[in-house]
């Protein structure tokens, strides 16, 4: 039988009353059932995006630019800064040779920076484009663009839609979760996992590290376990005898919300809590029981998916290197190359890798002119590198080419739209036909833009 | 949720929008054609191939008397078909919407409920019980539940119109200003702070006030509109008058480093215009912002006369003061004008200033960006560091040079008008450096030695306000001019006069100690370094100059620091302090042109564009912004009126008449009873636009006093309730689930009006990495912790937790129609929030003290403070049940009674034991799914 009808019987033996549209899309969302139909089988079901707030520069890390270094000190060509716009310098300011070297790792003989000597040991594993493109460069509408296809807000996040197409897998635990790590919050706040004009039920939630994983989760001071199931118990006992009164199926739907709450006290905490994890995963994390770091957040997001949590976003707030380039970016890739490289190895070694897809970026790169002295980069739109792998990703794909100063992308252009459309497409979706009606039009994701990358799939 | 689904309940009940062919040629021939046909019509009226509307076709299918009501002898047309005709016979062919609506024959909301019922083979059910109404009224009308006695008064009100008593009464209560109010604030996308990644606080609650202040005089609905779009430029504009056109300021604002100012002015400009087309004329605009729009006939050059009626405005800070601090304000000002009529007059500036012209170093100014104006001056913009030097060069166009001045002036942009940036409007002077270079070795600079600086204010030597620590430790003040030549980081020159005299212009001249000859052509260098800020730029604690100008002059011309008049000194240290406000203002002769922005980019002018109105609307008297306002309110106006009523309607019965409350285009949703909608907004605007009188008419329907009582055959006929053969059930807006916690447990604040408050929140939320720089949130220890949830400080990067949960709009756009999710987030909300927590505790102190003497009766008390009624037998054994259980775990040791009831002492002749069960039971009945709902 159709999953839907059977959930459609349970719903009226259950209530003995009508079904309410909103009761039904609750149950649906929350009994894992897809909310919209796949238009085509899924590579990936679930996503891990790694973001790296700030905006890394590629030239550092991901594109080798010898010619950079050569004309270090130099003015750019200026036709090449025809029109363009830059933050904080006048974008006539000397080029910048990158401060790094760069090191060649895995059978594919893949070049990346010296400072990412863990993602050289899953290099293989990943696909790199170096030819990503945004409209933005400003942090807050370059984050917003990178997580809801617009730089205005009011539109549902990436999660969002991700929870809305494919529905939740799990009833204990939110199926959007975000985390947050690094110096500060992402530069676009809460409406980086916001779900706009989508129902609430589908906007990401924020987990932390320390205290409550979720906010208001442990019961108040004087509520043991005990007390709270005796409290949930009389409440649904009077709630029910009042939807006996009033007919109202919503009022199911909220005792399942409080039931649903309960659990989620019960599993979060034991969820969180990594210090059971065998040493030698921590080990490879470089995770640490107890502290906020972005590597614990990396073994959660692990943690998470295994309990069918849909999309797990990680804020890594940290590379807006104006200035202290160097110091700064040693300083991020020890805090996040190991464990970005171990979730990869993990996921796959548990199997998860095939189906789930890791995407790491941030939402702009960083100009090949210096800002201030010489220790500085400003924020730059026009080109920037993101790495992606798993669920359906072709493993060792290497795509894009930027000029010679890694200003331009020259060849194999992606735009943010094009990473938007790459990802539903993994997740089953042709993402044109992914859409919600609002304000008397079908509104998606990649807006009226956006092509999945075709080299981009295995 | 609810509104994933919606369209199973009324999506084939018809189109959006009427096609001849497709919608109404069926119904013609079906009905019509057998009788109106080509072969010998009755009457002569053909209504085969392609008739003309003709208003006789709409009076005889809607005719009540069976012997006119066509079709003659067959039965009345479902109300799908009489609104398809309606919708072709009025428009013309025009979409309905687009056609001022008429009052249709029968009157009041229940001839026009009940014709449509009967329609669809329903009726109305019973009237609910009073107590279910009158909280049902109370929740709706004042956003609070019914107290005790005032259910009592009711109760036992035998007088016939004991109903309409209730309602005026409600009405007429000052909190109908703050529920309502918070229902356009969600429209007018109101928060506390600027947006974007530095959210810092702003000041905008007089505007939030000035909302609940109209209401609850109800001013007019078009007046109301009127005064947010062009108070200002009413004839003689009060405070008030301008202060509502914060309506249009409370657009986000970017500050993060290095924007552009003027793209996200642009960005603000499209949100009002969003907030313009939602929250007054119903209609989504937003698509004709960078295309023709697709489905509405608003082309992009239309969009763009639009705007040019809003563009041409400053962007403007305004200080503004209660009404009992203007009373004082007008007789200080009155005294110091007696006072000072008698003192000399200051003379001008003797000497022919030259003004500099000049280029900004982009890089010395971290971020801040300086706009050039046309009279010489800097305006600084978006980004504000705490710590900076502004570096200027200009070429000298003087032979000799004697003397720099620099003049800080105002501006509407700056805070107070400012001359400075910080909160009052204030800057500080660290330090004033000149340096010369000559064209044969440009970039050769050499310092210049200043002998004297003069100023027109010289302020005691004073500690910097703690706003500005920068958490150095270092000892820092503000003074005389002196101060920005003594080479200290720890001194600045100060400007700060205090209120009533802050927020002038100000001049300080630099006297070189030898005059500089041949110096034509000569490059200075000028930095002005501004370091009086405080530690963190994320928040308002810069203290930056705001706009400066400067000049140079062949001879010294020390600047007169006026005298002081001791008697004028004590009046103005009595001078009260304002607050800042967001408003409109008018460019006067600086007018600003409006082009079309192709694909909506500022970078992208197109061609200049007038001040005009869509050809498919009605004409505007004229081109400036007060015209603009009244157009929108013009009884013409098509969706005006009855986007409000159907806004009204909505937050009565959980959906409007048209669902798609934000838009009545052509691709919204079919109202569910558009005759029902006209009526409302014909009697709505002959009724002087009187929200009220609209709430009154519709509290009154017996439509809206139906029982919300469901049964299995209406929930599967219409389970979203759109055609009201049942009365409203719904979960209540999210400051309405925690001002209904307060209540009934005591502890609400009714206090209105004031700056914003900040009741509990984890602390961490305010702070990275959870946001992303330091946010202030003091949490509130005194009664302000209690208020309506209406004054929680609304952060919009960081939304309040509780208040999120519950889908309260953040202000990040307009929301005329609130999501309605029930999750599990909320249900740890009500469990476990501290706030929630103590409401608990404070509804068992309440129970304990005024409940009565058995354990049933206090059951029954408690329950009736959160939900009007008193519980059935076998709900109080529930709750009885649980009290007995956790008395004994309490007793027992299992549960800490302070812990959980608080350390609140209990009331006379009760224990904390007693508190503490009663808290688990007070809690169970915070959380029940009636107490949060509207029945």
């Amino acid at each position: 039988m159709d999953p839907k009808q059977i959930t459609r019987r349970w719903f009226f033996e259950q209530c003995g009353v009508g079904l309410g549209a909103a009761a039904l899309a609750q149950l649906f969302a929350e009994s894992g059932f897809a909310a919209q139909q796949p238009h085509f089988a899924p590579k990936a079901k679930r996503v891990i995006f790694l973001f790296m707030a700030g905006a890394p520069s590629h030239l550092e890390l991901f594109d080798r630019k010898p010619q950079l270094a050569k004309f270090d000190g130099t003015l750019p060509p200026p036709e090449l800064l025809k029109g363009y716009r830059a933050a904080f310098i006048n974008p006539n300011s000397k080029l910048l040779g990158p401060k790094f070297g760069f090191k060649t790792y895995g059978k594919s003989g893949t070049e990346l920076g010296e400072l990412l000597p863990h993602l050289g040991e899953i290099v293989d594993d990943v696909a790199i484009v170096k030819s990503m493109v945004t409209d933005a460069f400003n942090h807050a509408p370059g984050q917003l663009l990178m997580n809801t296809g617009t730089m205005q807000f009011g539109r549902p996040s990436m999660g969002a839609w991700v929870l809305y197409g494919l529905g939740s897998e799990t009833k204990d635990l939110p199926g959007f979760v975000v985390f947050s790590s690094g110096s500060k919050g992402p530069s676009g706040g809460d409406s980086c996992w916001g779900s706009g004009f989508l129902p609430t039920f589908y906007q990401g939630v924020q987990f932390r590290t320390g205290g409550d994983p979720v906010l208001y989760l442990s019961n108040p001071p004087g509520v043991d376990r005990e007390l709270q199931r005796d409290s949930l118990d009389a409440l649904n006992q009077l709630n029910t005898m009042r939807a006996g009164v009033t007919g109202d199926p919503e009022i199911q739907t909220r005792i399942n919300s409080f039931e649903m709450a309960f659990r989620m006290q019960a599993v979060a905490p034991d969820l969180m809590d990594i210090s059971k994890e065998p040493k030698e995963t921590l080990e490879m994390y470089g995770a640490e029981p107890g502290k906020a770091s972005f590597a614990n957040n990396c073994l959660l997001a692990r943690r998470l998916v295994e309990k069918g949590v849909r999309f797990v976003q990680l804020y890594h707030e940290a590379w807006d290197q104006h200035s202290n380039l160097v110091k700064d970016l040693q300083k991020n890739c020890v805090n996040t190359d190991q464990a970005s490289a171990a979730l990869i190895k993990d996921l796959k070694r548990r199997g998860l890798l095939d189906d789930t897809l890791v995407i790491w970026g941030g939402e702009f790169g960083r100009t090949p002119m210096v800002q201030g002295g010489s220790d500085g980069r400003d924020h730059h739109p026009n080109a920037f590198t993101m790495w992606m792998a798993g669920g359906g990703i072709k493993a060792g794909a290497r795509l894009g080419e930027t000029d010679d100063l890694g200003f331009n992308v020259v060849k194999d252009r992606v735009h943010v739209h094009d990473l938007h459309a790459t990802m539903l497409h993994l997740l089953g979706f042709d993402h044109t036909r992914l859409t919600y009606k609002f304000q008397g039009r079908n509104f998606r994701l990649t807006d009226v833009a956006g092509s999945v990358v075709k080299e981009l799939l295995a | 949720m609810r509104g994933a689904l919606l369209l199973l309940a009324v999506g084939s009940a018809m189109a959006a929008d009427i096609d001849f062919t497709r919608d109404v040629q069926p119904i013609l021939a079906e009905n019509c054609v057998r009788c109106h046909g080509p072969n010998a019509p009755m009457a002569g009226l053909r209504l085969d191939g392609q008739p003309k509307p003709s208003s006789v076709i709409l009076t005889r299918v809607t005719a009540s008397d069976p012997k006119v009501r066509m079709p003659m002898g067959g039965p009345a047309l479902t109300g799908a078909k009489v609104d398809v005709i309606r919708q072709w016979v009025l428009g013309g062919g025009k979409h309905w919407a687009f056609v001022p609506p008429v009052k249709p024959k029968a009157a009041g909301i229940d001839a026009l409920m009940v014709e449509k019922l009967t329609h669809e083979g329903l009726k109305m059910s019973p009237e609910a019980d009073r107590a279910t109404l009158l909280r049902r009224a109370s929740l709706d009308i004042i956003g609070l539940p019914p107290t005790p006695a005032e259910l009592d008064a009711f109760l036992t009100d035998q007088r016939p119109n004991a109903w309409e008593r209730q309602i005026d009464r409600l009405l007429a209560s000052p909190y109908y200003g703050e529920r309502w109010g918070r229902v356009w604030l969600d429209a007018a996308r109101y928060a506390d702070s600027n947006g974007y990644e530095k959210d810092a606080p702003r000041y905008v609650w007089f505007y939030r006030d000035w909302v609940i202040n109209a209401l609850n005089r109800d001013l007019p609905y078009n007046q109301f509109i009127i005064e947010q779009i062009a108070g200002d430029l009413l004839p003689n504009a009060t405070q008030d008058q301008k202060v509502a056109t914060g309506f249009l300021r409370n657009s986000m604002l970017n500050e993060e480093g290095g924007v552009d100012p003027e793209q996200f002015r642009m960005e603000a400009m499209y949100d009002r215009m969003d907030a313009i087309g939602k929250g007054i004329l119903g209609i989504t605009i937003q698509c004709a912002q960078c295309h023709d729009h697709k489905y509405d006939p608003l082309t992009q050059e239309e969009y763009y006369r639009l705007f040019a009626f809003v563009n041409d405005t400053h962007d403007a800070n305004i200080t503004v003061y209660t009404p009992a601090q203007q009373a004082k304000r007008e007789a200080l000002l009155r005294r110091i004008g007696e006072l000072q009529a008698k003192a000399p007059a200051i003379p001008p500036d003797q000497t022919d200033w030259r003004v500099l012209k000049l280029t900004v170093d982009d890089i010395s100014t971290g971020g801040e960006r300086e706009l050039p104006l046309a009279d010489g001056s800097m305006l600084a913009q978006g980004y504000a560091p705490t710590k900076h030097t502004v570096e200027f060069t200009a070429p000298s166009e003087l032979d000799t040079v004697a003397a720099v001045r620099l003049e800080l002036l105002t501006h509407p942009s700056l805070p107070g008008g400012g001359p400075g940036r910080s909160i009052k409007g204030m800057g500080a002077l660290t330090e004033f450096t000149v340096d010369v270079a000559y064209p044969d070795a440009p970039m050769k600079f050499e310092k210049i030695k200043i002998a004297r600086a003069t100023a027109d204010i010289n302020p005691p030597e004073t500690p910097l306000d703690p706003v500005f620590d920068d958490k150095s430790g270092r000892k820092r003040v503000t003074g005389p001019i002196e101060f920005a030549l003594d080479g200290k980081d720890e001194t600045s020159w100060g400007i700060d006069a205090g209120p009533g005299r802050r927020n002038q212009a100000r001049k300080a001249v630099f006297e070189l100690e030898t005059p500089l000859k041949n110096a034509k052509n000569a490059i200075f260098r000028i930095r002005l370094k501004q370091n009086a800020g405080g530690s963190n730029s994320d928040d308002n604690e810069n203290h930056n100059l705001g706009r400066i100008r400067l000049s140079i002059s062949s001879t010294p011309d020390p600047v007169v620091t006026p005298p002081v008049d001791p008697a004028v000194e004590a009046l103005w240290r009595e001078y009260p302090e304002g607050t800042t406000q967001l408003v409109l203002m008018d460019r006067g002769s600086d007018h600003r042109q409006t082009h079309i922005l192709n694909r909506g980019d500022f970078l992208q002018p197109g061609r200049v564009v007038e001040p005009g109105t869509p050809a498919f609307l009605h004409p505007s008297q004229g081109k400036d912004r007060l015209s603009f306002a009244r157009w929108l309110v013009d009884p013409k106006s098509p969706t005006t009126a009855r986007s409000i009523v159907n806004r009204v309607w909505q937050q009565y019965f959980g959906i409007g008449i048209v669902a798609t409350a934000e838009n009545f285009g052509t691709q919204a949703d079919a109202p569910s009873n558009q005759a029902l909608l006209d009526w409302l907004a014909v009697d709505f605007m002959e009724n002087g636009w009187s929200l009220k009188k609209l709430q009154k008419t519709i509290a009154m329907s017996a439509t809206y006093r139906q029982s919300s009582n469901a049964t299995p055959e209406l929930l599967s006929k219409d389970p979203d309730n759109r055609l009201l053969a049942r009365g409203p059930r719904f979960r209540v807006d999210a400051e309405v689930v925690h001002d209904i916690a307060l209540s009934a447990s005591g502890l609400l604040n009714r206090e209105i009006g004031g700056p914003s408050v900040y009741p509990p929140a984890p602390a961490f939320l305010f702070k990275p990495p959870a946001s992303y720089g330091p946010k202030m949130w003091k949490v509130e220890e005194g009664p302000e912790r209690y208020r309506r949830a209406l004054y929680t400080f609304r952060f919009r990067s960081v939304p309040f937790p509780t208040l999120q949960a519950f889908d309260a709009p953040n202000g990040e756009m307009a929301c005329v129609r609130r999501a309605r999710s029930n999750t599990p987030l909320q249900a740890l909300s009500t469990l476990n929030e501290p706030l929630f927590v103590e409401a608990a505790q404070a509804l068992a102190r309440r129970v304990l003290k005024e409940g009565g003497a058995t354990d049933r009766e206090r059951v029954a008390y408690a329950f009736r403070l959160a939900t009007a009624r008193v519980p059935a037998a076998d709900e109080s054994a529930v709750l009885l049940g649980l009290l007995e259980k956790e008395d004994h775990r309490i007793a027992d040791g299992w549960v800490g009674a302070k812990e959980l009831g608080g350390t609140v002492e209990p009331p006379a002749g009760t224990t904390p034991r007693q508190v503490a069960a009663w808290t688990a039971v007070a809690r169970v009945i915070l959380n029940l799914d009636e107490t949060i709902t509207k029945e």
